[in-house]
């Protein structure tokens, strides 16, 4: 057992918004992208306030970084501390702990969260990110918490000496199964397709010794009593059904963003993601969208960071016009 | 070897100015089948040493204080208000890892530190007439178990009905077993009676228990 710190405890000491105050510039989501843009907001001296669910977003739950420029190798939420750091030295008010439920495109923007109060804004730049997707097949939610688990890091500890699944071929997948292959007795990483993970996360998978692989197999179902006891999957290969034993079956199958509570107001692509154009602006004036939750290529750390700076500048741009 | 390195103990020690009263940390430990409560014990006279509020006591398990406390297993941590006051909340194992987050947010909240709730909220945790026990399963790796904790916790603090205990997973596998723990944080409410799945909103924890 690891008893390393991971003190993160910043943000309940910050300033909060306030429901009485109009700012420049509210943020919705503490990602890399919320982060990135209230700290460029800041900087242009906007009066700037987040709004978010949690501190950190989807990289907390990432096992390591290797691929964000300045740091070799850091684990998510080393990275998001270092994120979390670097703002609190600018004194931004954060609420934690709310979400978002509804928006109102007036004069002003209003955000309306959870609890039924209001907070007002001269522009916003949305960053809520994803939740992670789901398999959508029969017995995915009957086991979920019994064996089934969107959450590699927080529950792989739970798997010592027993045989898992992971469902997905991304990097997410790939270094789920990295990590749980020094924990689980055999790890069995099953796809549907073929692997899309970085060749160099591929190179160490295929070095293990207790990793079997699945490709062009799709789940079908999930089944067990109590807790799950295997899946039904077919091959697409053989075009025949297989069973696939396993304890834990840990879905990393990519994410859906967050954005039902905005699709009466700003236009959404068919996938559901805020449609942005180059500057990070929505289909409505001084609203944005940055980060994983916009219809930009590519779901990576630093592409969400740079968007949010993106957002934040438009924002910044906007405001100064209307002066 | 320090567990905790200067750096963190100076971020801790600033998280614990605002505490107004004083608190005590009562670690119960057994000398034999206990593999991590020498670790414990070193952990958090690490944490309570960063603030001069915080008074630290170590007993053993066959202590008459700990069946006053009905300590059941160990480690386990009681957090004490001032005078000594129990509002039943407790750590079952280490809160290292992530949950050294939670044990600093319990210790805020005993010393009348804690962060006030919107008056909608207070009201309907005061009303709760019943006795309800809460246990928090959670791994130290899990990012979001810290919260699930820290509001168990906060429920205790503000009503005397609840009880509110985190459970480190891997230290307790038996108790883990029994409430079929394979997800984490698991909140179990009256010993299995509803259970939530994930760092819940306060209003989740509260509807649970409104239906019990």
């Amino acid at each position: 057992m690891s008893f390393e710190l991971s003190l993160n405890i910043g943000a309940t000491k910050s300033k909060k918004v306030e429901t009485n105050n109009l700012y420049d510039t509210l943020i919705v989501g503490g990602g890399p992208a919320g982060l990135n843009a209230a700290l460029y907001a800041k900087r242009k001296g906007l009066d700037v306030g987040i709004l978010t669910e949690k501190i950190g977003g989807q990289v907390l739950d990432t096992f390591v970084v290797e691929n964000y420029l300045g740091f070799k190798n850091i684990s998510g939420e080393g990275l998001m501390q270092e994120f979390e750091q670097q703002i609190k030295e600018y004194d931004i008010p954060i609420t934690e702990e709310v979400k978002v439920v509804g928006i109102k495109n007036e004069e002003y923007k209003e955000l309306i969260i959870n609890n039924g109060d209001t907070y007002k804004a001269k522009t916003i730049i949305l960053a809520t990110g994803t939740v992670p997707r789901m398999l959508n097949v029969p017995g995915e939610k009957q086991f979920y918490g019994k064996g089934v688990s969107y959450c590699a890091i927080c529950d792989s500890s739970l798997y010592v000496q027993k045989e898992v699944i992971i469902a997905g071929g991304g990097n997410a997948a790939i270094g789920a199964a990295i990590d749980l292959s020094r924990i689980a007795s055999k790890v069995k990483v099953v796809h549907r397709s073929e692997f899309r993970a970085d060749k160099i996360l591929l190179d160490k998978l295929n070095k293990l010794n207790n990793v079997e692989i699945y490709l062009q197999t799709s789940i079908l179902e999930i089944k067990g009593q109590n807790k799950m006891t295997h899946i039904v999957a077919l091959d697409k290969k053989s075009n025949k059904n297989i069973e696939i034993e396993a304890e834990g079956l840990f879905i990393e199958i990519g994410h859906i963003p967050k954005t039902e509570f905005v699709k009466e107001v700003i236009k959404l692509d068919n996938k559901n993601e805020i449609i942005v154009n180059s500057k990070a602006e929505t289909s409505e004036q001084g609203i944005y969208a940055a980060g994983d939750v916009a219809n930009v290529d590519y779901k990576q750390i630093i592409i969400a960071a740079a968007e949010g700076a993106k957002a934040a500048l438009s924002a910044n741009e906007y405001i100064n016009k209307r002066k | 070897m320090a567990m905790i390195d200067d750096n963190s103990k100076e971020q801790i020690k600033k998280i614990f100015e605002p505490m107004k009263e004083s608190v005590k940390v009562l670690l119960v430990t057994t000398k034999d089948n206990c593999d991590t409560c020498e670790d414990t014990e070193n952990f958090v006279r690490e944490v309570t040493e960063t603030s001069e509020k915080i008074v630290f006591e170590v007993i053993d398990i066959n202590d008459e204080k700990a069946k006053q406390f009905d300590i059941e297993r160990t480690p386990a941590i009681v957090l004490l208000g001032a005078e000594d006051k129990d509002y039943g909340i407790k750590f079952y194992g280490i809160p290292a890892g992530h949950e050294i987050n939670s044990f600093i947010m319990g210790l805020l909240e005993v010393s009348g530190a804690g962060e006030k709730l919107p008056d909608s909220m207070t009201e309907r945790i005061t009303k709760i007439d019943k006795p309800i026990d809460i246990k928090v399963f959670i791994t130290l790796s899990c990012p979001h178990c810290p919260g699930a904790v820290a509001k168990a916790h906060k429920l205790a603090f503000m009503n005397k009905n609840i009880n509110a205990e985190m459970i480190e997973a891997n230290t307790f596998g038996e108790l883990s077993q029994k409430f079929n723990v394979s997800g984490v944080p698991k909140i179990v409410f009256n010993e299995g009676d509803q259970e939530l799945l994930g760092d819940q909103p306060l209003e989740a924890f509260l509807n649970t228990i409104e239906g019990l």
